[in-house]
């Protein structure tokens, strides 16, 4: 998707010097675009927040991420092994933050395009047997995401060994997978406080109340699906 | 004579040994709740001891924390610190975390606990148990808001400046260090300037060779509460990096905050002051603990004389 050769980037940028980066190329990443505008979740999340949390924070995980990355590919290329380890903190930052937020966009929808509505498929009754109803599972990652120290994430996920919807937290920028290899993220809030601070302060259970108005249950649907097949 | 007296001690144990064993066994009273972590006095230089009133009976009752404000009126920061971010980080979230650590602590033994004693006793050798969060942010916030000054920043004067110099090659540098913890701190949390006593990092152990370069500077970083105390360093300055202390002024760009706190807000005289206090509790411990020392060795040496003179009994009665 949002991936292209780093070696043909600095061709085109004129160096003269391509860079050989492992045998096939180093990929780096770029920004996916949001697909709706910036003011589309409004008033459950304003403009101004989608734009900074966008084209700022997402750009920044990802500039650092390629950035890790390079380094990365250099530090393999000279058999360094300590400078490995010592980027292995970098890129689970950098790196967990670009996937949980490229997940994150596609978590979201605005009303008119069915943000919002409960998911009737089999994802609907999977939510029932774990949680015993669609409001206990809201109420449960509305409490896991408020109780959160610090920055993180709260997640419904699908637990591929165990077969069932689960609720799981990370903190930081940790991808779901640090908890758990079989664990698919179906659904991510980003509890950290540029997701809410210029519109809800420091009030995040109201930021989480309004966020399922605009939640696309459709995607998690879709993905529960494919993955529970 | 002498030799006698010795040897009535060595056989009838001294009366303070039994008592004593019977101390040590049992341990002090905090000893269950901050373990290994140090003794009440190695905080006294920080303690702010709440007052506890007694009511009739055995039960006392303590006052709850309270919200302390910063030491200057809230819109004094501006422009470098808006009044609405003190209005929020001070009025909304410190007080947060007062709130929620008087309800937590209410009628628990962590009730008549200072403050540092809660959050030694919380942190739980790394299981934070529930108070913990709340208890290290309002020392932190307390701690932030005298970091700071309005009209602060320059550069610092005197000694602090010169273990600056000594510890970080210059004053360039540490700054350059300090702003890089700051920047780097992944998520939320605090960066630091503290001054490390003569301590290993390794519970209980003792340098076997202490120098005074051992007592330095540093810069460290903090995830979420956390904060040098639990270390058993004593922190010199503090800037809080959680996204609420610069979102509402400068929104994603935390490296501009930093350059503000640094160049504009930092107050040089509080962090002197601190390394003043940290410095007088750095000699205070080591005073203490070459102390025990002696007495413990003369507990040990007078055990061990006793018994070189139980061995020799037969020879030393000959020389009688």
């Amino acid at each position: 998707m949002a991936l292209r050769a780093l070696a043909a980037r600095k061709s085109l940028a004129g160096s003269g010097f391509q860079r050989i980066l492992g045998a096939r190329g180093l990929q780096t990443f770029s920004l996916p675009d949001l697909p709706y505008d910036y003011g589309a979740l409004e008033p459950a999340i304003s403009a101004e927040i989608m734009q900074l949390h966008h084209q700022k924070h997402h750009q920044a995980y990802i500039t650092n991420y390629n950035k890790a990355l390079e380094q990365l590919d250099a530090a393999i290329a000279k058999g360094d092994a300590s400078a490995v380890v010592k980027l292995q903190s970098a890129i689970k930052f950098n790196g967990g933050g670009h996937v949980n937020h490229s997940i994150f966009w596609n978590n979201l929808s605005p009303v008119k395009e069915g943000g919002g509505e409960p998911p009737h498929s089999s994802l609907g009754w999977a939510i029932d047997q774990s949680f015993g109803s669609f409001d206990a599972l809201i109420t449960k990652m509305n409490a896991e995401g408020a109780g959160l120290q610090g920055s993180g994430w709260v997640w419904l996920a699908l637990d591929k060994e165990l077969k069932k919807v689960v609720v799981e937290t990370t903190a930081n920028q940790d991808p779901l997978v640090t908890k758990g290899a079989s664990l698919v993220p179906l659904l991510g809030i980003d509890v950290w406080e540029h997701a809410y601070y210029l519109q809800y302060k420091n009030v995040r259970p109201d930021y989480l109340k309004n966020i399922w108005k605009v939640i696309n249950w459709k995607y998690a649907s879709q993905v529960y699906e494919k993955e529970s097949a | 004579m002498v030799i006698l007296a010795v040897l009535a001690a060595a056989t009838t144990p001294p009366p303070f040994a039994a008592p004593n064993s019977l101390t040590s066994a049992l341990g002090p009273p905090w000893k269950g709740l901050t373990g290994s972590l140090g003794s009440p006095s190695s905080l006294q230089w920080l303690k702010k001891q709440r007052q506890c009133k007694r009511k009739a009976g055995t039960s006392s009752i303590c006052a709850k924390f309270e919200l302390k404000p910063p030491p200057y009126p809230l819109d004094a920061l501006e422009p470098h610190m808006s009044k609405e971010t003190l209005e929020y980080h001070w009025g909304k979230h410190h007080r947060g975390y007062v709130d929620n650590l008087n309800k937590q602590i209410e009628g628990t033994e962590l009730d008549e606990l200072s403050l540092e004693d809660i959050i030694l006793a919380t942190h739980n050798n790394g299981d934070l148990l529930p108070p913990f969060n709340n208890a290290a942010q309002i020392w932190n916030h307390d701690f932030f808001w005298e970091s700071m000054k309005p009209g602060g920043g320059g550069r610092p004067s005197g000694e602090l400046l010169e273990l600056i110099n000594r510890d970080f090659g210059s004053f360039e540098r540490f700054i350059d260090d300090i702003r890089l913890a700051a920047a780097t701190q992944f998520g939320s949390g605090w960066a630091w300037l503290a001054y490390k006593a003569n301590r290993l990092d390794v519970e209980n152990a003792v340098n076997p060779n202490p120098t005074d370069e051992d007592k330095r500077l540093v810069v460290v970083k903090s995830p979420n509460a956390v904060n040098p105390l639990i270390w058993d360093y004593s922190p010199l300055l503090t800037i809080d990096v959680w996204e609420h202390a610069y979102y509402l002024d400068v929104q994603n760009r935390r490296a501009d905050y930093i350059t503000f706190f640094l160049e504009k807000l930092v107050s040089w005289e509080a962090v002197s002051s601190r390394l003043e206090i940290a410095k007088a509790r750095a000699v205070e411990r080591e005073e203490e603990e070459e102390r025990r020392k002696r007495e413990e060795e003369e507990k040990s040496s007078d055990g061990e004389v006793a018994e070189i003179y139980v061995d020799n009994k037969s020879d030393d009665s000959e020389a009688e």
